[in-house]
């Protein structure tokens, strides 16, 4: 190759990996503000702000949803399986939400760690299948992870 | 393999080529592009949580996919014609901009339209949303920093420093998922191991993506096409296909 030519190609893998270097310690500089939520066991742990806008995400723990008779106002516990958070929320829930579902909720904890939330979303997981595939996994026992029930 | 290379290098060959490949592919495209919209809007079942909001899959992943495989496209573009100082590199890393910021746009239009009713919200700042909507603004940069110079050459080598520091975000787009805590599901088509979706809607969204892997290329060659013919406008063999196209 010319000589001129490997210089460029050089200053081209330069760039590169120095770019990539570069956005690599940004990254690892911010790595737990890219995170869109806390798990439960770091809130259960302490490593969440009290009284700070935040969002817990996990599991929503079956049979824990409790919805109120008179308004929307509605409480459950988000689980990642280590610790339970309960979050309390009175608004619109999306079509998504259910127990045994992923969720995020945004909003500040008190002082009992409970999360008083302004937002509940859903978190889908990366499962598509139709119903009747569905149906016949329930069926067999497994769940649609493939594992035992 | 050293002649392709050059004769890639040559407008009129390049621009004959494209066209070529253009009127192949361009037909088979659209009809896979057609098939599967259809099969896979229409002919397969619903999803047995989101129901039928799901198939904007056929639409979103697509679009998504291509959106970041053409930037590679666009990044190898830059640094041959940095490395070569070749001018059809140049205008194959030009052509690519505007299409890959249309395919971006898509994916995120189309993924605000299923979060809403899936998540319950158009928006969140998550790892894998803001890094795509990087990626956009890395498109439309590429195309505003072309357009700011006066002089093409001046213009190309800024652009191929441009696409090559961009290049660092693709792997974070992709791995964001895994990498950090985000609302957006990881991928559901895996290269190692088994598919999280069901082979039969799986099918139509391969189909898919192949057909948007087809839209890219032909953009991409007609666009070029077009690049070509005003940068050699002054040229013989242009003056001459202007005449034979009058005549």
């Amino acid at each position: 190759m010319h000589p001129i030519r490997k210089q460029r190609l050089y200053l081209v893998l330069f760039i590169v990996l120095f770019s990539s270097a570069a956005a690599g310690l940004v990254m690892y500089a911010l790595s737990g503000n890219i995170n869109l939520f806390f798990p439960p066991a770091e809130v259960a742990r302490g490593m969440a702000p009290v009284g700070q806008p935040i969002r817990v995400g996990g599991m929503v723990v079956e049979n824990s949803v409790v919805r109120s008779d008179d308004s929307l106002a509605v409480a459950f516990e988000l689980t990642d399986y280590e610790a339970n958070v309960t979050v309390v929320y009175e608004g619109i829930l999306p079509d998504l939400f259910g127990e045994g579902q992923g969720a995020v909720a945004a909003g500040r904890l008190d002082e009992q760690g409970v999360l008083r939330a302004t937002e509940v979303l859903a978190k889908h997981d990366e499962n598509y299948m139709p119903p009747e595939v569905a149906h016949a996994l329930e069926q067999s026992g497994y769940d649609e992870k493939g594992k035992a029930q | 393999m050293w002649s392709f290379f050059h004769k890639l290098g040559s407008p009129p060959w390049l621009y004959r080529i494209a066209g070529t490949i253009v009127r192949w592919l361009l037909p088979v495209t659209l009809v896979a592009l057609c098939v599967g919209l259809v099969w896979g809007l229409l002919y397969t079942a619903p999803d047995f949580r989101q129901g039928n909001s799901y198939r904007i899959i056929y639409i979103h992943v697509p679009a998504a996919v291509v959106a970041l495989a053409g930037y590679y496209v666009m990044a190898i573009a830059g640094a041959v014609s940095l490395i070569w100082k070749m001018k059809m590199a140049d205008v194959a890393m030009k052509s690519c901009a505007p299409i890959g910021a249309a395919l971006t746009f898509i994916a995120l239009v189309t993924g605000a339209i299923w979060g809403k009713p899936t998540w319950g919200t158009w928006w969140v700042w998550d790892a894998r949303i803001t890094s795509m909507l990087i990626l956009l603004f890395l498109y439309l940069g590429v195309v505003a920093l072309y357009e700011a110079y006066d002089n093409k050459e001046a213009a190309g080598k800024a652009c191929a420093v441009l696409t090559l520091v961009g290049t660092v975000n693709i792997p974070i787009i992709y791995k964001s998922v895994d990498w950090w805590y985000s609302l957006h599901q990881p991928a559901s088509i895996k290269f190692t191991g088994d598919s999280t979706i069901d082979p039969s809607m799986l099918y139509p969204l391969l189909l898919m993506i192949a057909a948007f892997y087809g839209v890219f290329t032909c953009c991409l060659l007609m666009n070029m096409r077009a690049e070509i013919l005003e940068r050699e406008a002054r040229t013989n063999w242009v003056k001459k296909l202007a005449l034979e196209y009058r005549a």
